[in-house]
């Protein structure tokens, strides 16, 4: 599904390197959590993958199913199948949650040749899933997170996934921020959209999230670069130790 | 064109003192206009044409006329334009009940017109009471706008008083089951279309105008508002779009105790527009906003859009608002004068302005110039200013759902004038004015 090799990546700006050869494959139904120190890369890799502004790739490369995800523009990876979830997603006042998403929804069908959703089905369907993940209807009325506290801001990422069923859904701190039954909510919401032809690159700093989300594959990254790929038992590692003793394994 | 203005010309006395060019100027632009036969406003007008004398046209160099040229609206004559009859409703007011009222070129057209019976409402229009005499709008006509020129010279509102030959004075006495429309067309190529409304909201009525349309190839409307006790007043103002003419526009309000004016206009392009406004609080617990959203394209037109508003609170409690709101690309020039003045002893007064530019690209200018003026101690006022580019973490944000790159834009800004739209209070209207925006925004602009 998602495959990056030795990706290297430096800030468009100024002369820093962010990610220093990455390499990791995510193959289809599979969910892999990305772990790793502050400032190892992490956000970097998801804006990366998402095409936001500002990086420049200087090597390397990342296909989605085998297509060149660099060289297309954020909305065209979006209609390929990539959703990134915001660790801040952003308020935009004066737009409405619900024709936002609608419109989100029909541009990525459109570009995919698919008939658009009219807002009868749409509504239907946007009723049903907000519904699961406990989103009022007065939530989906106001402008797109705005005055959303931080759980609802990130429940509201989570509808915007299961309203647009991506393939390959990376989730950039999710769960920071959130309290625990938040992130029961949230977990659940991931959970049910797991299935055989979709993928998940988690990222966080707490194992806890992984006892809600179980991964298959657990990815310590430090430095620009994954040091350390193995089962969920890693993370469990990391939570009881901390990145030091695998951080001077990999020196 | 009204039957019952007779016309004469203007009778110009050269002016002796002063600047010889611009008295030379002034006379020739007077000496241009078709003077109205007036009745009941005769004192008026010719109060208002000493003063005009006095001000003498405006020029660069004058403090409120730096960001804006006078000349288009100096010049003797209006320079014509390529005539489209096509005077269509602006399509925010269709499907709407209303009273609608046509004026063409400024001059009322009552075969045009509904009829003029609403309940709660006397209108009739300022030619048909010149001839008739005496009229209950005797002591407001020019007499707002008169109180406007302290502290800033404004020498096209008092010419307006001078010259213009209609309008619609408007008494409210009740509460109208539905608002009144006043839509303007073009009659003539080259039409320098002058006209002044008195509106007078007695105690506690209320009264929702609407105003849309084009007019003119040149134009100088006046909007004289006199809010008693308790009364209400929300007024919106749609400009049709793309409206090559070059006009002035002006609201000269008095607010009265308990008494809430809100005020708000919508254009997008055209070319060179000014929209002057003085509010004077005169009594307690008064509330006025005055709003603007606003969209430019340099490459529609050469568009210069100027709102020059001054809120003057002169009792206490009052509350003001000014939201002005410019997207501005291809050149296009934004301009806000805004100042709050709050007078000694207007206490708790709550004071708020906000200008704002949207540049879509690098071409185009926001010129401000907020001004907060006070001399009471016990107060809460604010302003800002800002002028800024599309956010790029919210246009990412919408671009990595899937949403395009234009209609992202779109979104953003919608979302930037979200504020200067929330202002409008009907909720119906808010969102037709919001699908319009987004239709204009879509696809190039009809009207």
């Amino acid at each position: 599904m998602l495959k990056i090799n030795n990706l290297h990546v430096k800030l468009e700006e100024e002369d820093k390197q962010i990610l220093k050869g990455l390499t990791l494959e995510v193959p289809a139904g599979e969910v892999h959590a990305i772990m790793g120190p502050n400032g190892s890369g992490k956000s970097t890799l998801s804006y990366v993958l998402s095409g936001r502004d500002g990086y420049e790739v200087t090597d390397g490369e990342a296909e989605l199913d085998g297509e060149d995800l660099l060289d297309m523009d954020p909305e065209v990876r979006a209609a390929a199948g990539l959703f990134l979830a915001f660790q801040y997603p952003v308020e935009i006042p004066g737009v409405g949650n619900m024709t936002f998403l609608r419109t989100a929804v029909n541009a990525q069908r459109k570009a995919r040749g698919e008939a658009e959703l009219t807002a009868g089905e749409f509504l239907k369907e946007v009723r049903v899933k907000a519904a699961e993940l406990q989103i009022s209807p007065d939530m989906l009325k106001r402008p797109v997170n705005v005055g959303f506290s931080g759980g609802e801001k990130k429940r509201n990422e989570i509808l915007q996934m299961a309203m647009l069923s991506p393939r390959m859904c990376i989730m950039d701190e999710t769960d920071s921020g959130l309290d625990v039954d938040a992130m029961r909510l949230v977990s659940e919401g991931v959970n049910a959209l797991r299935s055989p032809d979709r993928s998940f690159l988690v990222i966080t700093h707490y194992q806890r999230l992984l006892d809600h989300i179980k991964p298959d594959v657990v990815h310590i990254m430090s430095n620009g670069r994954i040091i350390k790929s193995g089962g969920p038992e890693l993370a469990l590692e990391v939570e009881q130790n901390g990145y030091a003793d695998l951080l001077a394994e990999a020196d | 064109m009204s039957d019952i203005a007779v016309k004469s010309k203007a009778e110009v006395t050269p002016q002796v003192s002063g600047n010889p060019k611009a008295a030379a100027a002034l006379d020739d632009r007077l000496a241009a206009i078709t003077m109205p036969d007036a009745g009941f406003s005769a004192d008026a007008r010719a109060d208002a044409m000493v003063r005009l004398r006095a001000m003498g046209l405006p020029a660069p160099r004058d403090e409120y006329w730096r960001y804006t040229n006078p000349s288009a609206f100096n010049a003797a004559t209006a320079t014509a334009l390529p005539f489209d009859a096509d005077g269509a409703e602006s399509p925010l007011f269709t499907g709407r009940d209303k009273l609608t009222l046509v004026f063409v070129d400024g001059a009322f057209d009552a075969a045009a017109s509904d009829d003029l019976s609403l309940e709660g409402v006397e209108i009739t229009t300022l030619a048909k009471a010149d001839a008739a005499g005496d009229h209950w709008a005797a002591g407001l006509y020019g007499q707002l706008e008169l109180a406007g020129q302290t502290p800033v010279k404004r020498p096209f509102a008092a010419l307006n008083t001078a010259v213009a030959h209609d309008g619609l004075l408007i008494r409210v006495t009740g509460k109208p089951s539905k608002p009144v429309h006043v839509l303007y067309r073009r009659g003539t190529a080259d039409a320098d279309a002058v006209w002044h409304h008195v509106i007078r909201v007695e105690d506690g009525a209320e009264l929702t105008l609407l105003e849309s349309g084009m007019v003119g190839a040149r134009s100088n409307g006046m909007l004289e508002v006199d809010l008693a006790k308790g009364a209400k007043l929300h007024h919106i103002a749609a400009k049709r779009a793309n409206d090559p003419k070059v006009g002035l526009s002006h609201i000269f309000a008095r607010v009265g105790a308990e008494a809430q004016l809100k005020s708000f206009t919508l254009a997008v392009n055209g070319t060179l527009m000014r929209h002057e406004g003085a509010i004077d609080i005169v009594g307690d617990d008064a509330v006025a906003h005055i709003a603007a959203a606003v969209l430019g394209d340099g490459n529609v037109g050469p568009f210069h859009h100027d709102d020059t508003v001054f809120i003057t609170h002169g009792a206490e409690r009052g509350e003001s608002r000014q939201v002005f709101k410019k997207v501005l690309k291809n050149g296009a020039t934004g301009v806000f004068q805004g100042k709050i003045l709050v007078k000694q002893g207007a206490q708790k007064t709550d004071g708020y302005q906000i200008s704002q530019a949207l540049l879509l690209d690098d071409n185009s200018q926001f010129l401000a110039k907020p001004e907060l003026e006070i001399y009471a101690d016990d107060v809460k006022c604010s302003h800002g200013s800002t002028t800024g580019a599309i956010d790029e973490e919210a246009l990412f944000y919408l671009r990595s759902r899937g949403v395009p790159y234009d209609r992202a834009i779109v979104f953003l800004v919608l979302s930037f004038l979200a504020d200067a739209l929330s202002e409008v209070e009907d909720d119906d209207l808010r969102d037709d004015i919001n699908d319009r925006l987004e239709a204009w925004l879509t696809t190039p602009p009809q009207n």
